[in-house]
């Protein structure tokens, strides 16, 4: 064949190498795909530590109960006692030193969640007793009559 | 011409040089390789639709675990309510993904409009938490261009924040809508069942915000699990299995009309 044609080639081939060799660079060591191909198979293993090192901000009732066992006891006998702690007092995250002291919401909206009565069958909502908030004592916070940890024991 | 010496000779070359060129196969070291892979741990999800009534802390518990700006309109999971009336129309929302609850019998248009629903018009009302399926063939895996989500061997599906090109494929893709934009990110998010928690033997913190036990995790591949044993025994249902993307949130008391 003539050189005129081979000139070109070796052009186009050189342009195949560097762009095959930019690619070992530029592709992260950790990006691979599993046996199952590359259709569902990308895989960035690098950065599944990023999320595993994620910051835990719930930390759970055990953790409350370190510094505050009477209020640990006293809910774990009534109807509220699925209620995590961090449900109303927010998130503990590294609580006493960071922050110092929690965000508690005590809103009407924050009993009301459960306790607005919707009658829907097939659904646990309806066997939760209710108030109407706009007639039942609408101005004032639920906590100022009854102890959301002790429920059950009578209007404070 | 081939003489024993010969042949015992370059067979020992070979081996050699076999040995060198590829290391050779330990059974051990394989075996350890694939329990490392994660064969033993598949998550799975179980949603008790019966036991949900809709309070919402589920999602509260969520945005702040997982710092979604807390008054955007974008959750990782959220809580849908049915209302199905007797003259046959369903009914369906979820106003601010029940980041809030549900306070009132009115059921959210959209736009600032409310419909107001009697209670004797009412066939059968419940609530429908949502969140990612985890697919085992997750169609926002299979579009994203640059292969920055991806599927870990446990099963959870994961998003590479600093590779993700913000295209939106995947959010498009996902049949289930669980895919957003994150407001501060500007990537695609989602719910990875709360990834940090879990590889640390801690539960989703849904699950552990959950006050009627409407929400669990657990591990398919352990017979014993009795998440597990649900799966297998109880009658559950998964959402739109005919998209064939092998969904791993399960339901129980699942409805026709929830989509």
């Amino acid at each position: 064949m003539k050189n005129h044609v081979f000139r070109p080639l070796i052009v186009f081939l050189g342009i195949v190498g560097l762009i095959l060799l930019a690619r070992v660079f530029l592709v992260p060591k950790d990006f691979g795909v599993h046996e199952r191909g590359y259709m569902y198979g990308w895989y960035r293993k690098d950065n599944e530590q990023f999320w595993k090192d994620f910051k835990v901000k719930y930390q759970g009732r055990e953790y409350c109960s370190g510094c505050h066992p009477a209020n640990y006891d006293v809910i774990k006998k009534t109807p509220h006692k699925n209620i995590e702690c961090e449900n109303c007092h927010g998130p503990a995250v590294d609580h006493p030193e960071a922050p110092p002291k929690l965000a508690l919401d005590k809103s009407r909206e924050q009993c009301l969640r459960c306790h607005y009565p919707l009658p829907y069958p097939t659904s646990g909502r309806s066997k939760i007793r209710g108030v109407d908030p706009d007639t039942h004592n609408p101005d004032i916070e639920c906590s100022m009559c009854h102890n959301p940890h002790n429920p059950m024991e009578g209007l404070r | 011409m081939i003489t024993r010496r010969n042949f015992l000779k370059n067979t020992a070359l070979g081996l050699a040089g076999a040995a060198a060129a590829f290391e050779l196969i330990d059974p051990k070291k394989l075996m350890a390789e694939e329990a490392k892979d994660g064969s033993k741990l598949r998550w799975v999800f179980l949603v008790d639709t019966y036991k949900c009534v809709g309070c919402g802390l589920c999602v509260k518990a969520c945005k702040q675990e997982n710092e979604i700006p807390y008054d955007a309109n974008v959750t990782r999971t959220w809580v849908e309510r049915y209302v199905l009336t007797k003259d046959g129309v369903t009914h369906a929302d979820t106003p601010k993904g029940a980041r809030d609850g549900f306070t009132t019998s009115k059921i959210d248009l959209g736009q600032g409009k409310f419909k107001d629903i009697k209670k004797e018009d009412i066939d059968k009302a419940f609530f429908v938490p949502k969140l990612c399926n985890q697919c085992d063939n997750p169609p926002c895996v299979q579009v994203c261009p640059v292969g920055a989500t991806y599927a870990t061997p446990d099963g959870v599906v994961l998003v590479d924040r600093t590779w993700c090109i913000g295209c939106g494929y995947c959010i498009m893709g996902c049949p289930y809508g669980v895919r957003f934009f994150h407001p501060v990110y500007h990537t695609a998010e989602k719910c990875n069942w709360c990834y940090h928690r879990i590889s640390q033997g801690m539960k989703p913190a849904c699950v552990d915000a959950c006050p009627f036990g409407a929400r669990r995790i657990g591990n398919i591949k352990d017979p014993n699990d009795p998440v597990t044993k649900v799966i297998m025994n109880e009658r559950v249902g998964v959402l739109k299995e005919e998209y064939g993307t092998k969904p791993q949130v399960f339901y129980v008391g699942l409805s026709k009309e929830v989509k």
